[in-house]
Parts: structure tokens; C-alpha cells; sequence
């Protein structure tokens, strides 16, 4: 598990930052924290043994996700968006008691839980080629289904924004 | 801990450096660390100080193509200390954050960008042993860490508070995110070759250059490469004449400078890059092996100097690309991207693929072997030009057809002469 202080630095960066995330009132800050904190647990990840999965991470969620979010907000100038209250008073509430309940789930895990699994998952060999191989092999099925959905999701963007263009088109 | 002159010296010619402190320091636990941090401080101060050679050396090679002189007058015949002058210039001036700016957008994004620039450096080889880690992912980190600069060009166009700024960096994001895409694709060919992502392995795996074996995957990546670094004729993101600047209209001084800094860094690491995925890096047809066998300082040297001459004769050719042609329209430089270069970089993966595994090419040796892609390689190129060779024509064929009809209604009874009015007015 590497150096337990840089785990608890990085630990206590990723948290801020989640807290950060949600407590700013403006959406480009809170997605700029969602990065910050994105990249953090990437470097976690690298600390595990595990840098694919770390790149993965950086381009997948700090590169391609969030800079379309960050595209979308500020073409829309959503971040000047005005009065955006908590919509219901018992919202904090709900959340508070929410949050108690997932770190209950965590603390019941870790107490029950085996705590050598977790050396063992660090032990792995995590390089690409055995990452593909395991992909491919065991959780091929998965993997396939996951792909379908995502051309699913592809194709339906694309009559979507066809039928728009249609539609520009008679107005 | 002694340092001894002499026995430096002498590891001069059977070590390097780090083997020497290594040797004096013993198995201490902050030794890797301390010359870990070393050598990405070197690193880091070379790319920072290369860039005042590579801007002169740009000016002055565009001057000559633009047939001028260019810098001659500080720093003597040559203008050899113009930049180090810009420099200073630049430095000196006073740091300006404006008021309607997003204080930490506008001031975080000239450092993120930088940082990204030079993060990418970590898995360069610039000779046998001589490089930051040999990750078993080096080109997907190389990927990763330059899709950090995309955060960094967004941060810089909205915390500026300009529209000029946020229309540059929306045409930043555009043309970034696009050619990340075929740049991408176009590495996985040399990734599959050698079937693997480290740098060292893909070095390892060029008995041939792999742009004598894959020369449109080589194009390809150069052609993304341009767009990556925002250079001519991709530079829509900061097209003086229509957005004045772009995303960095409202930087001065030295924040400005940082945005020029990891440009110059970054065309610099893409040259780089190049000549290790498609030139061999720092080998020379096996003279380097001859050289290097015994793990000799000397070996190390002539591998530099040989990944030196590669990475500046690429660069030249960024410059040279620059001085010839002119910017892309928006429009074009998209339906370049979506409609031309994905489609081939995806079928030239593809038939790569099938060709490595075809059942005799297990049987071949490595110069037969590409041989053979290179066929390959040559085929699919002449089939593209045909498909572009017959859709131009078919384009060419409704224009023509258009504008005669058009000439006939206009002239009337004289449809043979096409007054050249009637067709500029339409």
C-alpha cells in the first residue's frame, strides 16, 4: 500500500475536494474540483500498483468527461446561473443521513472483511497486456454487452441530432 | 561520502553520472529519490532552456523561407541572444491579472499547461538508459497527461472573461479533442508492431524505422501531431487575424510567455516522440549496439547525438510545414479530422492487424516481415488517393454542371461565351 503518509495526503485532498465539489456555488468551480479530485485518485491508483488504470482515469474522466462538462457549462453559461437553492428544505437532511448510512456499509465491510485480500489485489500484475487478456478471457461477455450499449448510445445520438437538423430546416 | 576527481573522470567513460553517485552514495534509502528528483530537474531546465534556442531557430529559418534575414542584431551577426533579450523583456514586465478575470482560472491555467508540457517528457528515451521511467504504458501516459493541457486551454479562454478569448478556446477544445482521436489510432500501429506501449520495447522492436514500415500511420500522426501543438496550418486556436490571439488575448508578460513556452515544449516533445516511435529513436542501424556493448558512457553520447539529429531534423520539418502552407477554415479542419482521417486511421489498424497475424508471417524474419506491411501500407494508400481522386471528381463534375447551367439562363443566346461577371456573381 506504499507510503501510508502520501495515502493519507492524497486521501485527505481527494475529500476536500469532493466537499469543495458540492459546497461551490459556481459549476465551472465545482467541475474544476471534480478534476482535482479525479486526478487524485488516479495517483492513488498509481500508488496500488496499477497504472493503466491511472491513465485511464486522467483521460477518460479528467480529459475527455470533464472537458465536455466544462464545454457544455460554459456554452450554455450555466455558471451565471442565479438563486439555485437547495430545491427541498430536507435535502440536507437526506443527504447527511445517506452518507452516515454508506460509511456504516464501509465500516461493516472493513470489520468483516479479510484484511490480507487487499495485499493481495496490490500484488497483481496489472500491465496492459494482462489487463486485456483478462478483459477478453474471463470477462469477455461483459465487456462485448458494455459495448453494445455504448454504440447503442452512439447511434442514438446520431438520430437525434438528425432529426433536429430536419426539423431547423422546416421552421 | 567522497568525491573524487579522478575516479569521476573515469566514470565519465564507463558510467554515467548516476551509476558513479549510485556507486559513491551506496543503497541508501533517499538515493533513488534525490537523483530521481535530479534528473527530472535536468530534464525539466532543458526543455525550459531549449525553447530560447528553438524560437530563434524558428525565426530565423522561417525568415529564410520568407527570403529575409531575420534576427541579426543583438547577440551579433546571427541575432544569436534576440531571444534571450525577448526573454528578459518578457520577465520584466509587470504581471497583470484583469478585473473582470476569474483570479484562479486565468492565473492556474498558464501553469497547468506547462506542467503538462512537461510531464510528457518522463518516458522519452534520449539514449540507452537515459530516460525518466520505462512505463509498461509510456505512450498511453504520454496521451493521458497531454489531455490535461485541453483542461488547462478551457480554464484560460473562460477565466479571462473575453469573447475572443472563450471563441478560441471553444475552437481549442474543438480541434484538440478531434485529433486526439486519429493521433491515438495512428500510435496504435507502432504499439501493435511491438506489441507493446513502452518506449524502450518499441525502440527495441525497429530493426527497420517503422515509417519505412508504416508510412501513413507516420503521416497520420505527424498531420495530428501539427494539430496537438496548435501550429500552422492548425493554429485556428489562436488565428491572429480572426480572434486576435485566442484563448490568451488577455495574458501579458510572463503568463503570456508560459502559454509560448509549452507550445515550443510541445512541438519539441511531438518531434521527440516521433523520432522514437518512427525513427528508431537513438538507434542508427545497429552501430549503436557495436558502441553501446559494454554499457559505455561514450555509447550513451553517440545515442543522444543520433535521437538529437532525429528529434531537430523532424522539428525542422514543423517549421518547414509552417513557412509553406496557409490556415485551415474552422469547417475544413473538422471534416478533415471526422471524414478523412479517422476513417483511415481505423482501416489502417485493422489492416495491420490482419496483416501481422497473417499464417506466414510468423515464418519471416523482421525485414520481410515489413516488407510486407509495407505493400500493405503502399495498397491502402493508392486506394485512398483513388476514392479522394473520384470524389473530387464527382464534385468537380456538379460544378461545372451547375455553373454551365447557370450560364446558359444568364447569357440567353449566346451560350457558347460565359462572361466571367455572370459566374463571379453568383
Amino acid at each position: 500500500m506504499g507510503n501510508p503518509i502520501l495515502f493519507l495526503i492524497l486521501a485527505a485532498v481527494a475529500v476536500i475536494a469532493a466537499v469543495m465539489m458540492v459546497r461551490s456555488r459556481n459549476a465551472i468551480y465545482s467541475a474544476l474540483f471534480l478534476v482535482l479530485n479525479f486526478v487524485t485518485i488516479a495517483v492513488l491508483y498509481l500508488i496500488l500498483n496499477a497504472p493503466f488504470i491511472a491513465m485511464v482515469q486522467i483521460t477518460v474522466y479528467a480529459g475527455a468527461i470533464m472537458v465536455l462538462f466544462l464545454f457544455v457549462i460554459m456554452l450554455l453559461g450555466a455558471e451565471k446561473l442565479q438563486g439555485f437553492e437547495e430545491s427541498s428544505k430536507g435535502q440536507l437532511w437526506i443527504a447527511a443521513f445517506l452518507a452516515v448510512v454508506l460509511i456504516a456499509t464501509f465500516a461493516v465491510a472493513l470489520i468483516q472483511g479479510d484484511p490480507s485480500s487487499s495485499g493481495a489485489v496490490a500484488g497483481l500484475d496489472s500491465s496492459p497486456s494482462n489487463l486485456g487478456l483478462h478483459l477478453f478471457k474471463a470477462y469477455v461477455f461483459p465487456f462485448e454487452l458494455t459495448g453494445v450499449l455504448l454504440l447503442a448510445a452512439m447511434i442514438g445520438v446520431v438520430v437525434l441530432s438528425r432529426n433536429s437538423a430536419k426539423r431547423g430546416k422546416d421552421a | 561520502m567522497s568525491f573524487g576527481i579522478l575516479e569521476f573522470l573515469k566514470s565519465l567513460i564507463d558510467l554515467t553520472v548516476f551509476d558513479y553517485m549510485r556507486g559513491v552514495w551506496g543503497d541508501q534509502r533517499f538515493v533513488e529519490p534525490v537523483l530521481d528528483l535530479i534528473g527530472a530537474l535536468v530534464v525539466s531546465t532543458f526543455c525550459l532552456l531549449i525553447v530560447i534556442f528553438l524560437i530563434w531557430l524558428e525565426r530565423k529559418v522561417i525568415a529564410r523561407m520568407q527570403d529575409r534575414i531575420g534576427p541579426n542584431r543583438v547577440g551579433g551577426k546571427f541575432g544569436l541572444l534576440q531571444t534571450v533579450a525577448d526573454v528578459l523583456k518578457l520577465l520584466s514586465k509587470e504581471m497583470i491579472t484583469p478585473a473582470a478575470a476569474d483570479w484562479w482560472p486565468y492565473n492556474l491555467a498558464p501553469l497547468l499547461i506547462v506542467i503538462a508540457s512537461l510531464l510528457m517528457w518522463a518516458v522519452l528515451p534520449f539514449a540507452p538508459g537515459v530516460l525518466g521511467v520505462d512505463l509498461n504504458i509510456g505512450l498511453f501516459y504520454v496521451l493521458a497527461v497531454s489531455s490535461i493541457s485541453v483542461v488547462s486551454l478551457l480554464l484560460a479562454g473562460w477565466g479571462s472573461n473575453n469573447k475572443y478569448a472563450l471563441l478560441g478556446a471553444y475552437r481549442s477544445i474543438a480541434q484538440l479533442v478531434s485529433y486526439e482521436v486519429p493521433m491515438i489510432l495512428s500510435l496504435l500501429v507502432p504499439i501493435l508492431l511491438a506489441s507493446s506501449m513502452s518506449t524502450i520495447d518499441i525502440i527495441n522492436a525497429q530493426t527497420v524505422p517503422f515509417i519505412l514500415v508504416v508510412p501513413i500511420s507516420a503521416l497520420i500522426f505527424f498531420i495530428s501531431a501539427l494539430a496537438e501543438t496548435g501550429r500552422t496550418p492548425f493554429d485556428l486556436l489562436e488565428a491572429d487575424s480572426e480572434i486576435v490571439a485566442g484563448f490568451h488575448i488577455e495574458y501579458g508578460g510572463m503568463k503570456f510567455g508560459m502559454f509560448f513556452l509549452a507550445e515550443f515544449i510541445g512541438t519539441l516533445f511531438m518531434s521527440g516522440l516521433f523520432a522514437t516511435v518512427y525513427l528508431g529513436g537513438y538507434r542508427l542501424f545497429g552501430l549503436e549496439e557495436f558502441v553501446t556493448g559494454g554499457g559505455w558512457a561514450l555509447g550513451r553520447l553517440l545515442g543522444l547525438v543520433v535521437f538529437f539529429i532525429k528529434m531537430f531534423a523532424v522539428y525542422f520539418v514543423f517549421i518547414w510545414v509552417r513557412g509553406t502552407l496557409p490556415r485551415f477554415r474552422i469547417d475544413q479542419m473538422l471534416n478533415f479530422n471526422w471524414k478523412f482521417l479517422v476513417p483511415l486511421t481505423l482501416a489502417l489498424v485493422l489492416m495491420v492487424a490482419v496483416v501481422e497475424k497473417l499464417p506466414f508471417m510468423a515464418s519471416l524474419g523482421d525485414v520481410s516481415r515489413a516488407g510486407v506491411h509495407l505493400f500493405a501500407n503502399l495498397l491502402l494508400g493508392l486506394v485512398t488517393l483513388e476514392i479522394l481522386r473520384r470524389f473530387a471528381r464527382k464534385q468537380r463534375m456538379a460544378q461545372e454542371e451547375k455553373l454551365a447551367a447557370r450560364a446558359a439562363v444568364n447569357s440567353g443566346s449566346e451560350p457558347g461565351n460565359l462572361a466571367p461577371e455572370a459566374v463571379a456573381a453568383h
